[in-house]
């Protein structure tokens, strides 16, 4: 007997119990389904935040005004010491490998065309901005030195602002009112897309520092040269766990606190930090992923008890296959190849199944999926061999059987 | 030891050969002797029915022969190959390739076509044949199912089941063919036509050994042995029943 031949036996048997085959391989469709299901959840989670860790800009670090640490409380908005561009000049000359700086001062306000308004993100900028962010416009120009230096009235708009004000047509060039001072749209910033947070990052509008400093922010709330937080690029060679080292060990010489007195800022790799929790999310998959392939082992013993009754209901069968030369091995692999087929079946069923329901997640519940080759694969490698693992016993009985024993049986 | 060959049968040489073969079995404490010290010859291309009252040990003796089961002493020479020795893979390209089976119930598979049953023993061959579904076909028209190739054994008569069961036997051009009371599940007028299918492939040569408790199929046989208590009780050679006037 070939294995062909065995598989066309198998099939003839598994037909022959058809809807026993199919109970039987249930505990597979699911152990196969959900395993292929959690980790087409978790990887497409995982590819989400990877994309946004590549939005957020690569080589970059960010210092924060204020004491922010990963688990704790922020220390209270009175009590922080605003950056400044002291600071930031400090940093840009005094850290090796620094390509680029940027402070972002943030308000919120309406922005006016016409008799179209649209609140949104305002933050005033220097001009590196763009590129330490890995941000470019897409029309138009960048804001420049000479913007910064001359506080002009120039704005770069992102595509949801554009799309707001400017319902297919051309913003740049156009003039907007933000607080009643007149701003012309010098650029339209490139999609961004959404941030992991789930805010829209091309709901923005950048406009330069200084204009930001001395028209749109209440003179109240900003201090002559304060620059918000800080966006730092560094180049390629710098290894980013010194270059914030480093900087914290300036801003702390700069900002007059001790090494064990408390920080009041923060330098944090934000593409550090999501990629560790992008690290969580997968090893979480596959976790969930291993815990339901406990499902492929209960199905197993599914697949081994159907297969001993198998081999009690087909004795005579084994018995005559025997008495025309069957040998042990050949019978033996005949229901090794029955277990196996009988999980295939399930699991192609399962990989169905799983794909089609992560399908339906992805389209109902807008949650990225990613439903990988190499999945597919190990789930129906691992049905495989819970198909030898399980058939192995049934098959060694089977095999055992005394010929003439096995005739007689009734 | 035989009484000299009598009658056409021309001797070919020994094809089975017994010597002083036991078996036993236990159950519980008790031993029961199946065979109690057999011996016997069967020439090549013979004819022998075997009789005896039931549980005299023919079935036995079929299963020793048929390499089906291993005496629990002496030695069984099968085709000039003491088979006392063989292990399961030996016995079981004995099975295949030297011994044809026939058997009282037949031994069908339930879901498989009339092909494909007599298919199976050649798909155990080493080597096997090129052309498996083609011998098979062969086997089937000889033991006259050449139009019943695609039947299920439900769909077939008790007669036409043996045949296939014979076609099956005869797969591997098997030099014995055994046959345990091949005819008991059959009225006498399908009994007859399946020993004239045996009396035809004894004359192309097979060496045929048959189990029965009925004289007139017994008397289809050139040679009878009789057994009683797990011995040969009596051996003797007869003029075979011919093939009665032309139909
Ligand atoms: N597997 C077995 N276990 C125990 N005893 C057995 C076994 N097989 C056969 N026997 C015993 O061996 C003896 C011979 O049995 P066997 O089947 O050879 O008889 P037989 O001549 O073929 O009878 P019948 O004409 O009824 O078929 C019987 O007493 C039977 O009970
Ligand atoms: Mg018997």
């Amino acid at each position: 007997m070939t294995v062909l031949d065995s598989v066309l036996v198998a099939l003839t048997a598994l037909r022959a119990n058809l809807l026993r085959s199919i109970l039987t391989t249930l505990g597979i469709v699911i152990g196969v389904a959900s395993v292929i299901i959690l980790v087409a959840v978790g990887n497409g989670a995982a590819g989400e935040v990877n994309r946004q860790i590549s939005a957020l800009g690569t080589n970059m670090l960010v210092v924060f005004p204020d004491a922010m640490r990963v688990m704790g409380r922020s220390s209270g908005a009175g009590t922080a010491l605003p950056l400044s561009e002291s600071d930031l000049t400090a940093v840009r000359d005094k850290i090796p490998g620094v390509v680029g700086v940027s402070g972002q001062l943030d308000e919120s306000a309406a922005v006016v065309r016409g008799n179209l308004n649209w609140t949104t993100a305002i933050s005033g900028v220097h001009p590196d901005y763009t590129s330490v962010r890995d941000w470019p416009v897409s029309e138009g120009r960048e804001i420049t030195a000479q913007d910064v230096q001359t506080a002009a009235r120039v704005a770069l708009i992102g595509p949801t602002v554009a799309r707001q004000l400017f319902p297919g047509e051309n913003p740049v060039g156009a003039e907007i009112r933000i607080k009643n001072v007149p701003f012309q749209i010098v650029g339209l910033l490139s999609v961004k897309g959404q941030s992991a947070m789930g805010r829209d990052q091309d709901d923005v509008m950048l406009i330069p520092i200084t204009t930001a400093r001395n028209r749109v922010v209440g003179k109240s709330d900003v201090q002559v040269d304060q620059v918000g937080r800080i966006y730092v690029k560094l180049d390629d060679q710098t290894d980013m766990k010194t270059a914030q080292d480093d900087i914290e060990t300036l801003l702390r010489q700069r900002r007059k606190s001790g090494p064990n007195s408390e920080d009041t800022f923060s330098v944090r790799n934000l593409a550090e930090f999501m990629r560790a929790r992008t690290e969580v999310l997968s090893t979480m998959s596959y976790l969930l992923g291993a815990t339901s392939a406990i499902s492929l082992i209960v199905g197993g013993i599914g697949i081994m008890n159907i297969m001993l009754v198998s081999v009690t209901e087909r004795t005579r069968e084994i018995g005559l296959r025997m008495a025309v030369g069957g040998r042990q091995r050949d019978i033996m692999r005949q229901f090794l190849v029955e277990a196996v087929t009988l999980c295939l079946f399930g699991g192609l069923i399962g990989v169905a199944l799983g794909i089609g329901i992560a399908w339906l997640i992805a389209h109902f519940a807008s949650w990225p999926v990613d439903v990988s080759l190499g999945v597919i694969g190990s789930a129906m490698g691992a049905a495989a061999i819970t198909g030898i693992v399980f058939g192995f016993f049934p098959a060694r009985r089977a095999a055992g059987l005394n010929p003439i024993d096995a005739l007689r049986s009734e | 030891m035989n009484p000299v060959p009598e009658g056409r049968h021309v001797s070919n040489g020994t094809i089975i050969q017994a010597r002083d073969v036991v078996k036993l079995y236990k159950i519980g404490e008790q031993e029961l002797r199946a065979l109690d010290g057999v011996s016997l010859e069967i020439e090549a291309g013979d004819f022998v029915a075997i009789m005896g009252a039931s549980g005299s040990g023919k079935s036995t003796m079929m299963n020793l022969i048929g390499g089906l089961d291993t005496p629990t002493t002496g030695r069984l020479f099968i085709d000039g190959g003491d088979i006392s020795q063989l292990d399961a893979d030996g016995l079981a390209e004995l099975r295949n390739r030297t011994i044809g089976f026939v058997f009282q119930q037949f031994n069908l598979l339930p879901r498989t076509p009339a092909l494909q049953q007599v298919m199976l023993p050649l798909l155990y061959a080493h080597p096997r044949p090129a052309d498996m579904e083609a011998e098979a076909r062969r086997r089937l028209e000889q033991v006259g199912l050449g139009n019943r190739m695609e039947h299920l054994p439900r769909q077939l008569s008790g007669g036409q089941q043996q045949r296939v069961a014979i076609a099956r036997a005869l797969a591997n051009n098997p030099k014995i063919l055994l046959a345990d009371e091949p005819t008991g599940a059959l009225d006498s007028r399908t009994s007859e036509e399946i020993m004239l299918l045996f009396a035809d492939l004894n004359r192309q040569g097979i060496t045929v050994v048959l189990v029965t408790h009925e004289a007139d199929i017994a008397a289809w046989a050139r040679r009878r042995i009789t057994f009683r208590d797990g011995k040969v009780i009596s051996d003797e050679r007869q003029a075979p029943r011919v093939r009665e006037a032309a139909q």
